[in-house]
């Protein structure tokens, strides 16, 4: 309880180096920030391995609890986004997705049309598009919720009352997150497909409904399905992760947690698209 | 693990203990205390001295900087997953409660004993009714803490530490933001929680206030400490407070200066 936050934590505790004064050379101001990174990605990934331990260990643990705080941060990240997130999936048809039917009709490229659409929405706009939504809509819910909570003292409540806090508070948000973005993710991709063949048909490009969804599943392999479960579950677990970390470990005071939520939507972004390079190189070498 | 057959329920030896906030800033140094099953002790200091940090340490959210700190003869070094149970042993109540603000007064008392026994809620608010009714918290149940005032925020606080029928109380200046009235009431509930409540099963209750305000503890059985200049000082009864000439003492009963010289 206590040792699990205190590991991850104590020897990152980057406030003091934030809270310093300004290095008077360009080469000590590096210097700092490198030793900053290096911290942080330190503290992250032995919250995520904390994390992930907990999740294991503690599955049966508190379900009457757990149960419904899991359920609920369910809803917030996937069901309470679907209008928008429908919306979005009309919008991206609308605009990406038609443009490139009619592109290609004008070359007389149609037959293309499958593996374009499955590269372009499948693989990559659909799951970091939504994982950047959720990141904004919920992610930062997330690190504000934590810091106040953290800065009023409820997490130590939390551990007086002999409740792990990574448990309480940390687990339902992750799971949340991950089955959110992925649930979107699906969501958004088939929306986005079937809007886009609404805009090429009011275009009058001449591919029927059959021939469209044929492309789309000739274009598609298991190994997209795969990829696409992973890379939205690890989008999910590294905003949650990255936010909850920020939420829970380093604001002790109200008046940081604004500052820090900056901070922890830019390190989530930074953390997905680095995760979506990773999922390149993957689709590049199978 | 040694473990004595009767081990005291509270027992510092050498310890030194750091700010929540920065442990590396020493609040108090040395601190040597035993605190004995069924003690009711009250650790008198100034604002900042430390108090809050001084329970938390006790209550083992933090760990001694030096020396050892035992509850109930267990290190709380080791407070841990396994020994949960020790660790129910001891009840907190915060400085303002630190109710958790998503859920109503009822859910908050619930809580411990949910996740601990993992009821169902209509369980759980059955078991806690009774405790509500006894602390008249029944009719503000369902409402959250931030529609609550102070006064009643630190009673909910009071009914989820005791839920789980701790042995050991540690309250975090309680009488602080208090009216008159419902500091008499709290001064009578927690006598009767020292003396053997019928909500712990008639069991004598172990306590320790920490205070900035002497005045409403004047209680010849009571116990006294002091909290000043990093260090801590068992004082003993009462009288020893009120016969104190140190002007921190004085300061602490709000005598007035004249009367200190």
């Amino acid at each position: 309880m206590r040792g699990n936050l205190a590991k991850a934590f104590e020897l990152t505790n980057t406030q003091v180096f934030r809270r310093a004064a300004l290095p008077k050379s360009y080469t000590d101001l590096w210097g700092r920030k490198l030793f900053l990174l290096l911290l942080t990605i330190q503290g992250l990934g032995a919250f995520a391995l904390i994390t992930l331990g907990v999740m294991l260990k503690k599955n049966r643990l508190a379900r009457n609890v757990m149960g419904p705080r899991i359920r609920q941060e369910i809803t917030r990240s996937g069901v309470a986004l679907l209008p928008m997130f429908l919306f979005i999936a009309a919008a991206l048809g609308f605009l990406v997705i038609g443009q490139t039917v009619s592109a290609l009709a004008r070359v007389g490229a149609t037959d293309y049309l499958g593996s374009t659409m499955v590269i372009v929405v499948v693989r990559e706009l659909g799951p970091l598009l939504t994982a950047m939504l959720v990141l904004a809509r919920v992610g930062t819910a997330h690190v504000i919720e934590l810091g106040t909570a953290r800065a009023l003292g409820e997490v130590e409540a939390l551990e007086a009352l002999g409740i792990d806090p990574v448990h309480y508070l940390i687990v339902p948000r992750v799971w949340g997150t991950m089955v959110g973005i992925f649930s979107l993710t699906v969501y958004s991709i088939i929306g986005a497909l079937a809007s886009g063949y609404l805009w090429a048909f009011l275009q009058d490009v001449p591919l029927t409904p059959g021939e469209y969804f044929k492309q789309l599943a000739e274009a598609l392999s298991w190994l997209d399905f795969a990829l696409l479960a992973l890379k939205t579950l690890g989008f999910g677990f590294f905003i949650a992760i990255v936010t909850c970390y920020h939420g829970l470990a380093q604001p002790l005071r109200l008046e940081e947690v604004s500052r820090v939520a900056v901070r922890a939507v830019s390190q989530s972004v930074i953390a997905c698209i680095l995760l979506d390079a990773l999922f390149i190189l993957l689709y590049l070498v199978t | 693990m040694s473990e004595t057959p009767n081990p005291a329920a509270i027992e510092m030896r050498g310890v030194s203990i750091g700010a929540m906030r920065d442990v590396s800033f020493i609040v108090v140094e040395d601190a040597n205390w035993t605190v004995a099953s069924g003690e009711f002790w009250v650790i008198a200091g100034q604002q900042h001295s430390g108090k809050s940090d001084f329970l938390m340490l006790t209550a083992g959210l933090m760990t001694p900087v030096e020396g050892s700190c035992r509850i109930f003869g267990r290190d709380t070094r080791t407070f841990g997953e396994v020994e949960l149970a020790e660790r129910l042993r001891v009840g907190l109540v915060f400085e303002g409660g630190q109710l958790f603000n998503h859920l109503t007064l009822r859910e908050n008392v619930a809580l411990p004993l949910q996740y601990h026994r993992n009821l169902s809620p209509d369980t759980a608010a059955a078991e806690v009714q009774p405790l509500l009714e006894l602390m008249e918290l029944a009719p503000l149940a369902d409402i959250t803490p931030a529609n609550v005032s102070g006064n009643w925020l630190q009673r909910a606080a009071l009914a989820r530490a005791l839920i789980l029928k701790p042995e050991l109380l540690l309250l975090d200046n309680p009488l602080g933001r208090l009216d008159a009235r419902h500091q008499q009431w709290w001064l009578r509930f927690l006598d009767r929680l020292w003396r053997g409540h019928d909500w712990l099963g008639s069991r004598p209750l172990t306590l320790v206030a920490t205070t900035d305000d002497l005045r409403p503890w004047q209680n010849a059985q009571l116990k006294f400490g002091l909290l000043h200049d990093k260090k801590f000082s068992p004082r003993g009864s009462w009288d020893n407070m009120e016969s104190s000439n140190d002007p921190v003492v004085k300061e602490l009963q709000a005598v007035p200066i004249g009367e200190t010289m």
